[in-house]
C-alpha cells in the first residue's frame, strides 16, 4: 500500500515538472535518425550542442552503418540518414520520395605500417598502394616501393596486406581510390565499395582491430580514419596525388582535396573526391553526407530539419576540427545553404 | 483418509471443506498446464517464425544461386556473386577443432572434480568454472588477440611448421605463411571459451550416478580409474554428450571471438595456421554495409545455412545418443 502511495506521489511530481516545460515550448520535436558509423563522434556533439540551444528538439541518432541508414530510410523508419557513401541512382530508385544528398564533413584515409628497421614515413606511389592490395606487390624492397623511398633501407620480406573484415565507409574510400589509380583494380576487383572481396590479406575489424592487427605483425599494412590514426598517435605515410606530389594527409590537405573539386560536384552532391586534381590536395578523402527526404509532411519536423541543416553548415563547423574532421570548403557550403530550400 | 474420502463423495453440494479444496487444487492444475503449455508452444512458435523469416527473405539469394550456393568458393559482393562454402567450412573447421581441444580437457576435469577431488575443492574448483561460462565473448576476443595470437606467430605456429609440418598427409594443415591469426587460432580461443560448459554440466551429470554402482565395481575388484572409468562415466555418458552437443551450438554460433582472431579471408585453405572466416562471423561483419538487394539475401541464406547445420549436427548427436543407449552400460 505504501508502495502504491509511493509511486502515485512519484508520477504527480514528475508530471508537475514536466507538464509546464513541455507547455510552455509548444510540444517536443523527436526527431530519428540512423547510419554512418564513421562521423558519429561529430554527429553526437552536433546533436547535443544543438539539444541544448533549442531544448525542444531531439534528435536520436543510431550508428548502424551506412547501409543500415539507407535501408531504414527506405523503409520509412527514421526521419533522416546518414551515409558514408553516396546512394546509387539503383537505390535511388527504390525510394518513395526523393532523397537528398547533404555533405556535411570530410574524412581521408591513411596507409600505416609496421616494418622492422624503417622509422620514417614512407612515400606511396599510387601503383604502390595498388600493386600491394592486388596482391601484384609482395615484397616492401619492390622496385616500385623502393624508387619512392630513395635513401629507406627497405627488407626483402613479404608483405602482410591487412584490410576492414567488416564493410565499412572506410574500405569505400580506400577502394574508391584505387579503383581511380588502378585499371588493373577496377577490372579485377571493381568499383569502390564497403564490403570488398579481396585479392590478398586478412581482416581486423574496425580502425581498432586494423591497428593492432599493423602493430603486432612485421611487414604488416593497413589503412585506417585520419582521425583515428591522430588521436592514436599512430604513425602514416605519404600518399602520391594526382599531380605526382607525395603529400601526408592533415585537415587542411583534406578539405583542399574538396575545394579543388568544389566546381565539378553536381548539383545532387553525389561525388567522389579521391585523387582530386591539385598539389596540396591529399588524394584518400571523401565527403560523408546526410540523407534528407525532400518531401517531410510534418511541417514541424521539416523546419527543424532545415534549422539544423542551416545550423550545421555554419555554427555547427566550427566543431569539426577539435574532433579532427576537415571542415567542408566554403564553396560546398555555399551550394548547400541554397540546396536547402529544396526540402519542401 | 479413506474415512475422508467417502465423507466427500456424499457430501452434497460441494461449497465448502474439503471437497472444494482438491476441485480447487485440480483447477490450479490446468491452469499450470495451459500456462506451461503456452509458453512450450511459444518456443517452437519463435523458432519456426525464425526459419520462416529467413526462408522468406533469402528467396532473392535462394532462386538466383540455387544449390550452387553450398559449393561456390567465391564471396564477391562488388559483382554480386555469393557461396557460402568458404564459411560453412570455416564454421566447421574451428568447431571440430574446439571440440578436439576441449573435450579431453573438460572431460578429465570433470572427471577430477567429480571423482577425485575433495568436495569443497570440487566446489570451489566449478564455482570459479561457472563465472568463466558467463564472461562475455569479446573479452575471450581480446584474451586470443594479445595472447593466443603473439604466441602461435613466434611461437606455436613456427614449432608446428617445423615439426608436424614435415610429415606427409598431416603435414598439408601446417603450412606456412603463419599470421598468428586463422583456423587453429579460432578453434583454441573457441576451445577455452566451451570448455567451462563440457567441465560445469559433465561434472553435475557424474555426481548424480548412484554411489551404488561405484561400490558395486568395487566390490568385484575394479581399481578407482576402472570403476571410473568403466562404470561411472558410461553410466553419465548421454549428460556428458549433451554438454558437448550444448559445447559446440556455442562454438557454431560465436561471432565476436571467432572474428577478432580468425583473418576474416573468404578463401579455403587446406593449412589451419591460414585465415579463414565462418558464417555467424560473416552476418556480423558484413550486415550493416549490405545495401544491394541480393548481397542482403545472400547474408540471410547464409543464416539459414547455419541453422541447417546447427540443425543437423543436433540430429546426428540425437541418432548417436539413441544408438548409445540401445547398446546399454558397459559390465564393469
Amino acid at each position: 500500500m505504501k508502495k502504491a502511495l509511493l509511486v502515485v506521489w512519484l508520477m504527480m511530481v514528475s508530471m508537475a515538472f514536466t507538464a509546464p516545460r513541455a507547455a510552455a515550448q509548444g510540444g517536443t520535436i523527436n526527431l530519428n535518425a540512423a547510419g554512418a558509423t564513421f562521423p558519429y563522434p561529430i554527429y553526437s556533439k552536433w546533436f547535443d550542442v544543438y539539444h541544448t540551444a533549442h531544448p525542444n528538439l531531439q534528435i536520436n541518432y543510431q550508428s548502424i552503418g551506412s547501409g543500415g541508414g539507407i535501408r531504414q530510410l527506405q523503409a520509412g523508419t527514421v526521419d533522416f540518414g546518414a551515409s558514408d557513401v553516396p546512394v546509387t541512382d539503383e537505390q535511388l530508385a527504390q525510394f518513395k520520395v526523393k532523397v537528398l544528398h547533404f555533405p556535411t564533413v570530410l574524412g581521408a584515409v591513411v596507409p600505416t605500417y609496421n616494418i622492422a628497421g624503417v622509422s620514417g614515413e614512407l612515400n606511396f606511389t599510387q601503383k604502390a598502394l595498388a600493386g600491394i592490395y592486388l596482391g601484384t606487390i609482395t615484397k616492401w624492397n619492390d622496385s616500385e616501393i623502393a624508387k619512392a623511398n630513395p635513401g629507406v633501407n627497405l627488407p626483402n620480406t613479404d608483405i602482410v596486406v591487412i584490410h576492414r573484415s567488416e564493410g565499412s565507409g572506410t574500405s569505400f574510400i580506400w577502394t574508391d581510390f584505387l579503383a581511380k589509380v588502378s585499371d588493373d583494380w577496377k577490372n579485377k576487383v571493381g568499383k569502390a565499395a564497403a564490403s570488398v572481396n579481396w585479392p590478398v590479406g586478412l581482416g581486423g575489424k574496425g580502425n581498432e582491430g586494423v591497428t593492432g592487427l599493423v602493430k603486432q605483425t612485421p611487414n604488416a599494412i593497413g589503412y585506417i580514419e585520419l582521425i583515428y590514426a591522430v588521436q592514436n598517435n599512430i604513425p602514416y605515410g605519404k600518399v602520391q596525388n594526382a599531380a605526382g606530389k607525395f603529400v601526408k594527409a592533415d585537415l587542411a590537405g583534406v578539405t583542399a582535396a574538396a575545394a579543388a573539386d568544389a566546381k565539378n560536384i553536381p548539383d545532387d552532391f553525389r561525388v567522389s573526391i579521391t585523387n582530386a586534381a591539385g598539389p596540396t590536395v591529399y588524394p584518400i578523402a571523401s565527403f560523408t553526407w546526410l540523407l534528407i527526404p525532400a518531401q517531410i509532411q510534418d511541417a514541424a519536423k521539416r523546419d527543424a530539419i532545415k534549422d539544423f541543416l542551416k545550423w550545421m553548415l555554419t555554427d555547427g563547423q566550427n566543431y569539426n576540427e577539435g574532433l579532427s574532421y576537415a571542415q567542408l570548403p566554403k564553396a560546398v557550403v555555399a551550394r548547400e545553404t541554397k540546396a536547402i530550400s529544396l526540402i519542401q | 483418509m479413506s474415512a475422508a474420502a467417502t465423507t466427500i463423495a456424499h457430501e452434497v453440494p460441494p461449497q465448502a471443506g474439503p471437497r472444494a479444496f482438491l476441485h480447487r487444487l485440480r483447477r490450479g492444475d490446468e491452469i499450470a498446464h495451459l500456462i506451461t503449455l503456452t509458453f512450450a508452444a511459444a518456443i517452437l512458435l519463435i523458432t519456426s517464425l525464425l526459419v520462416y523469416e529467413l526462408w522468406i527473405n533469402s528467396h532473392l539469394s535462394r532462386t538466383h544461386f540455387g544449390w550452387a550456393f553450398f559449393w561456390t568458393k567465391v564471396w564477391d559482393p562488388n559483382f554480386d556473386n555469393f557461396g557460402a562454402a568458404p564459411f560453412i567450412y570455416g564454421t566447421l573447421v574451428t568447431s571440430v577443432l574446439a571440440l578436439l581441444l576441449a573435450v579431453p580437457l573438460g572431460l578429465a576435469s570433470a572427471i577430477f572434480l567429480s571423482e577425485l577431488a575433495p568436495r569443497n575443492v570440487s566446489d570451489t574448483i566449478s564455482f570459479l568454472i561457472d563465472l568463466l561460462a558467463s564472461v562475455p565473448s569479446v573479452i575471450y576476443g581480446l584474451l586470443g588477440i594479445f595472447i593466443v595470437v603473439p604466441l602461435m606467430r613466434t611461437t606455436f605456429g613456427p614449432l608446428l611448421i617445423h615439426t608436424v609440418g614435415n610429415l606427409p598427409y598431416v603435414g598439408a594443415l601446417f603450412r606456412g605463411p603463419n599470421y598468428g591469426v586463422g583456423f587453429l587460432t579460432a578453434g583454441i580461443v573457441l576451445a577455452i571459451m566451451v570448455v567451462p560448459f563440457i567441465i560445469s554440466v559433465s561434472r553435475e551429470v557424474l555426481l548424480t550416478v548412484p554411489r551404488e554402482q561405484r561400490e558395486a565395481a568395487m566390490a568385484l575388484g575394479a581399481t578407482r580409474w576402472e570403476s571410473t572409468w568403466q562404470v561411472v562415466v558410461p553410466w553419465a555418458r548421454t549428460g556428458i554428450m549433451g554438454s558437448v552437443f550444448l559445447a559446440l551450438a556455442r562454438a557454431l554460433g560465436e561471432t565476436m571471438a571467432v572474428t577478432m582472431v580468425i583473418g576474416n579471408a573468404a578463401v579455403i585453405n587446406t593449412s589451419l595456421l591460414a585465415p579463414g572466416d565462418t558464417i555467424a562471423s560473416t552476418i556480423a561483419n558484413q550486415f550493416t554495409e549490405a545495401t544491394g538487394d541480393l548481397y542482403l539475401s545472400a547474408l540471410i541464406e547464409l543464416g539459414l545455412v547455419l541453422f541447417l547445420i546447427t540443425f543437423i549436427l543436433n540430429g546426428l548427436a540425437r541418432i548417436l545418443i539413441v544408438a548409445t543407449e540401445r547398446g546399454g552400460g558397459r559390465p564393469a
